[in-house]
């Protein structure tokens, strides 16, 4: 097992997920075997290759420094669970 | 034991762009909350990013500026983390491949020579929102989210940890900050928090090799607090560990009003950013071609400038340092030296007369009522005895005012400078006769009284008699 049930439960809280036992137990398993078969490509000759950060050939998409029309505030809060006068309202956070 | 304080700095200069980096949405300040919003930058499902191109020239030109390596190909990616202010979750960063690296910059510290200190990249990224505490009505038990600086573009420049106190770290930070608004390209406001600074600081023994832990002091804004920050965090690393204790990796928060650092909790957990590119967008290339462009059009830089100011203009060190504080100055000084060729006296004008009335009044030097060739004549009429320094003072205030050109001005209201021996010496025979007891003690040895005299008879003259010449005439007839 590349993948424990620690790491399962790390990467969890990292990502806010609440996981029961046996989930935790399913994903070790499966994200074992994920990486196992990603793991073949180690057995490649990779020395002289760039690692690849994207799978298309494109580079230097641009826009222009202009302005657009933004969407607003009433339709910019439109979806928030919760507001206050402009803003989004979220729990106190305290420094 | 003695210790030597280890700083890196990490500046975040937001760009002076119209438009966030990854948007259209405008990046005014002061502007209603979330009223600068779109699906992008509020991270609405299926909105996708497209790079601001003025973005990546002004990195390059930040990147040059500072002797840097422009990355032939660097690589946007995702920093992952929760926040309130963060609405994807993620903030777009650069990691493994930013667009500069390997830079350096020169400070000097009084009575120093220069020191180089390391730059060890510079991203580009985009800022998070901004929350609000308190004196909302609804946001008494929660805070507010703005997310109108969400997607503005941001430059983090890392320097290497090669300051070594805290006047050190605010000589890089101001001369960072003379670069960024030179080049127009960070407008430098740190109220608004348009230039703010992480400090990482650590101590280690004197003579040893070995870093100690480092504390991170976040979001320092201004050159005072930043030397606050860092003498305080300092201090209190010396002490922990003088007291047997060692200094723990932490965040920690400046309070301006007790001068203190004190830990974030809030940040313990955050460390594992999980960095991966972000398939929504492209490689960057920058081809030699567009560096080379970038090269080209790159201004002449302050400190070069500087220099340039000492060596051929003669300029004082304090001088040309205090003159090419901003780009508008230096330009402003000149075009003056320009129109007339007394640098030492424009640049005590400049940063007399003119600053004053620039502070005074709020404006900026490039909105300057008195323009470069008004300035110029003005000296020009001191400089050839038309009028006095002291009238030039009133020429200058009526000109800030009103408007006009300095000899207009001068004939208008009478202002010449009276060097004519005949009219002097007649104004000095009745300042003569009217004082007959202190033409006494003046003759009794008392030569303070001189003083007196030459104020009578400028008073009389209105301040327009030739200085020289009144003393010369007036020492002549009281020694009688
Ligand atoms: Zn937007």
């Amino acid at each position: 097992m590349k993948i424990s049930v620690a790491d399962v439960e790390y990467v969890a809280r990292l990502a806010r997920l609440e996981l029961n036992k046996a989930e935790t137990d399913l994903f070790a398993g499966q994200m074992d075997a994920i990486l196992g078969y990603v793991e073949k490509l180690n057995e490649l000759d990779t020395a002289d290759i760039r690692p690849t950060s994207h799978a298309v050939p494109v580079e230097n998409a641009f826009r222009e420094d202009a302005t657009r029309p933004s969407l607003g505030v009433a339709k910019a809060l439109a979806n928030a669970p919760d507001k206050a006068d402009s803003f989004y309202r979220v729990p106190k956070v305290i420094e | 034991m003695k210790f030597q304080p280890v700083i890196g700095l990490e500046v975040h200069a937001q760009l002076k762009t119209g438009s966030k980096i990854f948007c259209g949405c405008s990046t005014t300040f002061g502007s209603e909350p979330n009223s600068q919003t779109c699906p992008v930058c509020l991270g609405l499902p299926g909105a996708l990013p497209v790079l601001n191109k003025k973005v990546v020239e002004f990195a390059i030109r930040a990147g040059l500026a500072t002797n840097c390596t422009i990355a032939h190909h660097s690589v946007f990616a995702r920093k992952n983390y929760f926040y309130p202010d963060l609405p994807k979750g993620y903030q777009i960063s650069q990691f493994e491949d930013p667009i500069c690296r390997k830079g350096w910059l020169d400070i000097q510290l009084e009575g120093q020579g220069p020191k180089r200190i390391g730059i060890t990249r510079i991203h580009m990224e985009e800022d998070a929102g901004k929350l609000v505490h308190g004196d909302v009505p609804g946001l008494e038990n929660g805070s507010g989210v703005d997310l109108n600086r969400a997607c503005t573009p941001l430059l983090e420049i890392v320097s290497e940890p090669d300051l070594r106190s805290s006047d050190e770290a605010v000589a890089y930070l101001k001369q960072l900050h003379r670069i960024v608004t030179w080049l127009g390209i960070c407008d430098g406001n740190m109220e608004e928090g348009s230039f703010r600074c992480d400090a990482n600081v650590s101590v280690m023994p004197v003579g040893s090799d070995t870093l100690g832990t480092r504390a991170e002091i976040k979001n320092v804004n201004s050159f005072k607090f930043v030397k606050q920050a860092i003498e305080y965090e300092i201090q209190r690393q010396i002490d922990l560990i003088e007291d047997g204790g060692s200094v723990v990796q932490e965040t920690r928060l400046f309070d301006p009003n007790s001068g203190a650092t004190r830990s974030m909790r809030s940040k313990e957990e955050a460390h594992d950013y999980r960095y991966f590119p972000d398939p929504d967008l492209v490689p960057l290339v920058i081809s030699a071609d567009w560096v080379q462009r970038a090269q080209k059009e790159l201004p002449e830089l302050p400190e070069h400038r500087q220099q340039r100011f000492i060596t051929e203009m003669g300029l004082s060190e304090y001088d040309a340092e205090v003159i090419t504080a901003s780009h508008e100055l230096a330009d402003y000084f000149e075009e003056c030296v320009a129109f007339h060729h007394n640098a030492k006296a424009v640049s005590n004008w400049l940063m007399g007369e003119v600053t004053r009335a620039l502070n005074d009044s709020g404006t900026s030097i490039a909105a300057c009522p008195v323009i470069p060739r008004q300035l110029a004549e003005l000296i020009k009429l001191i400089d050839s005895g038309a009028i006095s320094g002291k009238i030039a003072k009133t020429v200058f205030e009526e000109m800030w005012k009103n408007g006009g050109d300095p000899k207009s001005i001068v004939e208008k209201q009478g202002l010449a400078q009276v060097s004519d021996s005949g009219a002097i010496e007649a104004v000095i025979d009745e300042i003569i006769a009217a004082n007959a007891a202190q033409v006494e003690e003046f003759r009794g040895g008392k030569e303070k009284v001189f003083g007196f005299f030459v104020g009578q008879v400028m008073k009389a003259s209105k301040g327009k008699a030739n200085p020289a010449v009144v003393n010369e005439l007036l020492l002549a007839k009281l020694k009688g």
